[in-house]
């Protein structure tokens, strides 16, 4: 009885094992952030042609989950235009995005075409859309609040789409909590502290503070996270001295089956 | 005559209120139904629709015949119709206020008209009287006196109408609707009203549309179809496109994501029996080389996107940005629709950052400033502690001030100066604030009392 359970076991983690590799031989793109400690939790970079949440850590830190999904927009995106789709309620509730805000960051404001979505219905078809055609660099879906509209089935038909046209596409969520999705990477970000600098040195560079709680193929991990606007990609802060939270160790990643394991640091 | 006198004379009359709206909507509706026969039609209000059939009569079997359809199909939803045929319009309507039916060959005009009252040509009641009075009963008296004695008494304006009911003259009537430049459509024997034969017929007839369009190489820049149901109703739906359409899959997409997304879907009551596709803005399309590098085909992959995405939820609601020459940081941008705007927006020139400075200005911009208070240590310098949104915020780093001037030249009362402060709190979020107006200058003191300046929260870092 033992051994037939046993032999169960290993016909469904073989089918598991097959299903996954046939995913993955759809997505083996990937392009570095730029962060050493980031790059080598996701494998080399950020896999394009999936679809990677970002939560705001809290409704405040709204602006600094869109800086980072605007970073990974551009790490991702290049020089390809970028779609934005917003629904109408987050404007309100958490500003507008300044284009001039968008090109201090790095980004091409040319590139940008912005969908304003009446409802959550609306910008998430649009999305699905969008993500469909390769014309496109990256696709970003910003909903406010829980949206019981993206489910899994959602969630799936975006990962579809995202990897028949090799589009990335990022999800922004503020005030949300996470759901069962299919997304390859899931990110929690706020804001961090300005590194201490001397007086009458610049200081406000975008500081994020990245947890990364969900990675389909690697370790979890949380990092402080500098999006330098010149380079166009994320660093390590220079100067740091607060210690970063390390990533709990109770966690295992999911990793594929015949990934060798990993153990986040 | 007067209502007492009406009731004395029928007792049971019953009475109603004019209602010259519903009465508009009606004459309106009859005219929707009526672009089936011709796209021109013209309203001659209260009560009246001219048809300019030029051209469109062999489609209907001959004048007598189409007349004779208009009128039954009219008839049959209940109207009392008289109509007439003539060269001028102004000559069929005075035929249609005393005997209906006619038909006058061209150059019969004038016989057509001599024997009717003058009150048939449609003068103001001024002049009808006048002319009454002068015993002139026919248009064929008010017709034999000299033309410069009906002009010194009656106005020129009235010869002229005169003449064109004789036909020696004729003035266009104005269609409520611009001609389009293409129309194609399709008429059914039996009313139908499934999705799928509309579908069909809609991807049939934007064959025939991108046909006729390629012959002298046009693209339709807007389409509309236009559904007529078996009772007169008609449906029009129009969709518009960044960049001409050549392609009938084109349409046929574009036509499904517009039926598709409509708030009251397309309601075929007993069904429809003319389905009509036209093209109302054509352009020129020039043939693009594709080359090897795809960035030509990659715009045009957008702008398709583009015009399903609007096709679906409106052209407004998808732009792009334009920089406009400003400092306001609320007016530095405009957001301008895709569609028409694409091309503008890729070449457009903003302002560069400035090389190893950190952002200067905010990811997120608030569209309506939030009034926040403010505690601060000098009276002028940046805040120490502020609260927004019902959270108290301890400002760790500030710096500013950054003085932005309202325009004088644009802004008509008075616009105070900003002070605009980018700092940090202990949470390490990154506010943009200002101070709404300068110290001792525009913030003075009333009566020895100091005034407390406001604050906004306008923008937030990433």
């Amino acid at each position: 009885m033992n051994g037939a359970r046993v032999s169960t076991l290993a016909t469904l983690r073989g089918r598991i094992g097959r299903i996954e590799s046939a995913g993955d031989a759809t997505t083996p793109a990937r392009v570095a952030l730029g962060h050493a400690e980031a790059d080598a939790a996701l494998q080399g970079g950020l896999a394009t042609g999936a679809i990677h949440e970002v939560f705001a850590a809290a409704g405040r830190q709204a602006a600094a989950a869109t800086g980072f999904v605007a970073g990974l927009a551009a790490r991702a995106g290049g020089r390809r235009p970028l779609l934005w789709v917003r629904q109408d309620f987050a404007e309100v509730e958490s500003g507008a995005l300044s284009i001039s805000g968008l090109g201090e960051l790095g980004l091409d404001p040319r590139a940008l075409v912005t969908v304003r979505a009446a409802d959550a219905d609306t910008a998430l078809r649009t999305a699905a859309d969008a993500l469909a055609c390769d014309a496109l660099g990256t696709v970003v879906l910003e909903v406010w609040g829980q949206a019981r509209q993206l489910d899994l089935v959602a969630s799936r038909r975006l990962t579809l789409a995202a990897q028949l046209s090799g589009v990335t596409g990022l999800l922004l969520r503020v005030a949300a909590e996470p759901q069962p999705s299919t997304a390859e990477t899931r990110w929690i970000v706020g804001a961090a502290h300005s590194p201490p600098a001397a007086a009458f040195s610049p200081w406000g560079a975008p500081v994020f503070d990245a947890q990364l709680v969900r990675n389909r193929h690697g370790p979890v991990g949380r990092w402080i996270m500098e999006w330098k606007c010149d380079e166009c990609l994320f660093d390590q802060p220079a100067a740091y001295p607060r210690p970063v939270a390390a990533a709990p160790a109770h966690r295992p990643h999911q990793a594929p089956a015949r990934a060798p394991q990993r153990r986040a640091g | 005559m007067p209502l007492a006198n009406a009731r004395a004379i029928c007792p049971q009359l019953t009475v109603f209120d004019a209602d010259e709206a519903a009465d508009a909507a009606a004459l309106n509706a009859i005219a929707d139904a009526c672009d089936r026969f011709t796209p021109l039609v013209a309203l001659d209000g209260p009560h009246g629709l001219f048809l300019d059939i030029t051209g469109c009569v062999h489609l209907f079997g001959g004048e007598a015949a189409m007349m004779r359809l208009v009128c039954e199909r009219l008839t049959a939803q209940g109207f009392a119709v008289s109509a007439a045929i003539a060269g001028t319009a102004v000559c069929a309507r005075a035929l249609t206020r005393q005997l209906h039916g006619r038909i006058v060959r061209d150059g019969g005009e004038a016989d057509a008209v001599r024997p009717l009252p003058v009150s048939a040509l449609g003068a103001d009641a001024a002049i009808t009287g006048g002319l009454r009075r002068a015993g002139l009963k026919t248009i064929g008296d008010v017709a034999a006196r000299a033309p410069h004695e009906i002009t010194a008494r009656f106005g020129a304006d009235f010869t002229c109408l005169l003449q064109q009911a004789l036909g020696q003259g004729d003035a266009p009537i104005s269609p409520r609707k611009p001609l389009p430049d293409y129309i194609v459509e399709k008429r059914f024997a039996e009313p139908v009203a499934t999705a799928a034969v509309i579908s069909a017929t809609l991807s049939g007839l934007a064959q025939m549309l991108v046909a006729a369009m390629a012959q002298q190489g046009k693209g339709a820049r807007r389409l509309q179809a236009c559904f007529f149901r078996t009772d007169g109703a008609v449906r029009a739906i129009a969709v518009d496109t960044g960049q001409p359409v050549t392609r009938a899959e084109v349409i046929d997409r574009l036509f499904a994501e517009r039926l598709e997304a409509l708030s009251d879907p397309l309601d075929p009551g007993f069904g429809f029996d003319l389905i009509r596709l036209s093209a109302g803005r054509t352009e020129i399309v020039v043939q693009q080389q594709r080359d090897l590098d795809a960035n030509v085909h990659d715009n045009d992959e957008l702008a398709a996107l583009i015009d399903r995405i609007a096709a679906r939820i409106g052209g407004r609601r998808v732009v792009v940005h334009l920089p406009q020459d400003s400092h306001i940081p609320e007016r530095a941008m405009l957001a301008a629709p895709a569609q028409q705007h694409l091309a503008a927006a890729m070449l457009a020139a903003w302002p560069s950052r400035v090389e190893g400075e950190p952002p200067l200005r905010p990811l997120r911009l608030f569209e309506r400033p939030e009034q926040i208070k403010v505690i601060a240590e000098v009276p002028d310098g940046p805040p120490a502690r502020f609260v927004w949104r019902r959270a108290s915020h301890a400002v760790v780093r500030a710096e500013g001030p950054e003085r932005v001037a309202m325009e004088w030249w644009r802004c008509q009362g008075e616009m105070l100066t900003r002070d605009y402060f980018r700092v940090e709190d202990e949470a390490g979020l990154r506010f943009w604030l200002y101070r709404d107006g300068l110290y001792d200058r525009e913030i003075v003191q009333q009566q020895g009392v100091a005034v407390q300046p406001n604050w906004f929260m306008h923008g937030l870092f990433a």
